[in-house]
């Protein structure tokens, strides 16, 4: 359960770029490879958020699918199942193409 | 540590953040389809790696030990998987040569500590109950906050012995060269494919308690096929800190022979 320490991550680096102006929602990418529960981290924002600036912004969670790429053959395979197999020639020659995301994207600031 | 970022047109960036590097900032007035969002707000471009900071602060820790010729290694493993055992048996084979230190993770008592007390290495004790949301893992600032009680400069191998959590110990990097993922037979076969990201981030996978296996039903081919699926080409050791199998092949791996 470390989606409350991210989630004070998170609000770190979007109280600073918002320097304080009011903060309608907060986009992060979350790649399927990092360990991270998108309806706990939603639930762990509301909690982080409390009674700060931030509180009401919402977190917009786009998730990126892992993928791989083949070294082999070059096919792009993207992974239903942590199974690290291009799914073209079978080869385990790949690199992570997707999947290994954990970053703020941007701020949606309020109307003034 | 560069990470890779998809846009819904397919282009793909890598963005390797230092801590100062935030002045490349952009803000614009929405245009175009960006569903959901309020048209006409205003958007901030951040691109900022959610645990940029930690990521900082673990890259000072490893210039830290890198800088006195230290191999720094986590070892990260379920509760009761026996790094502490491994541990014990390790200090007790190298008997001081080379020097380690550890920094021992424990959520909220000194009890693996004081196991390892005693056997010539000095211990540097983390309880990380003292953190806020932080009680499943190291990061690198706690692990920051007791380094410099170790004896560094008179050191040539840290330790770090991770709180017992197949999840959250993957996501923080620490300032470690390497990490080893011990396993107990008793786990069962299907882990790999449970806790895929925990065991592709092991650059060694130690399947303890081996003298075990004869009163299990767990099938071990089993268990190295669903390790080959997650993590091609894995190193494994086989030990056992009970019976000694296997110690002296983790001790090499430990001290990068």
């Amino acid at each position: 359960m470390h989606e409350l320490s991210i989630c004070h991550a998170i609000s770190g680096i979007a109280a600073r770029h918002a320097a304080g102006r009011p903060v309608a929602r907060v986009c992060v990418d979350i790649g399927g490879l990092r360990q991270v529960v998108p309806p706990a981290l939603v639930s762990c924002w509301e909690i982080a958020v409390q009674d700060t600036p931030l509180q009401g912004a919402v977190l917009d969670v786009n998730h990126i699918p892992a993928a791989i790429d083949c070294r082999t053959c070059g096919h792009h395979t993207v992974l239903e199942h942590p199974v690290f197999r291009c799914e073209r020639c079978r080869g385990t020659d790949t690199t992570v193409a997707g999947g290994d995301e954990l970053i703020i994207t941007s701020l949606v600031l309020q109307e003034a | 540590m560069g990470r890779f970022h998809h846009h819904a047109d397919g282009t793909v960036h890598v963005h390797d953040h230092d801590h100062d590097d935030h002045d490349h900032e952009h803000e614009h007035r929405d245009v175009g389809d960006h569903s959901g969002y309020e048209t006409g707000a205003l958007r901030v471009d951040v691109l900022e790696a959610i645990l940029g900071e930690n990521d900082h602060t673990a890259a000072a820790n490893r210039r830290d030990l890198s800088e006195r010729g230290i191999r720094a290694v986590n070892v990260m493993s379920s509760p009761g998987a026996g790094k502490t055992a491994l541990l014990q048996a390790v200090l007790t084979r190298l008997d001081g040569a080379p020097r380690i230190g550890i920094v021992e993770g424990d959520i909220e008592t000194p009890l693996d500590a004081e196991r390892l007390a005693g056997l010539g290495a000095p211990v540097a004790l983390v309880n990380t109950a003292n953190g806020f949301g932080g009680e499943c893992h190291l990061d690198a600032s706690m692990v920051r906050s007791v380094l410099h009680d170790l004896p560094l400069d008179d050191l040539d191998v840290v330790v770090i012995e991770n709180v017992g959590n197949l999840v959250c110990p993957a996501e923080f990097d620490v300032g470690e060269d390497a990490r080893a993922l011990v396993y107990s037979v008793t786990e069962g076969e299907d882990k790999p494919l449970k806790y895929p990201v925990m065991f592709r981030a092991a650059d060694v996978v130690v399947v303890n308690k081996v003298d075990l296996l004869p009163h299990l039903d767990v099938d071990m081919a089993a268990f190295r096929a669903n390790l080959e699926a997650v993590h091609p080409g894995a190193h494994v050791i086989e030990a056992s800190a009970k019976t000694g199998i296997g110690v002296d092949a983790f001790c090499d791996w430990l001290v990068g022979r």
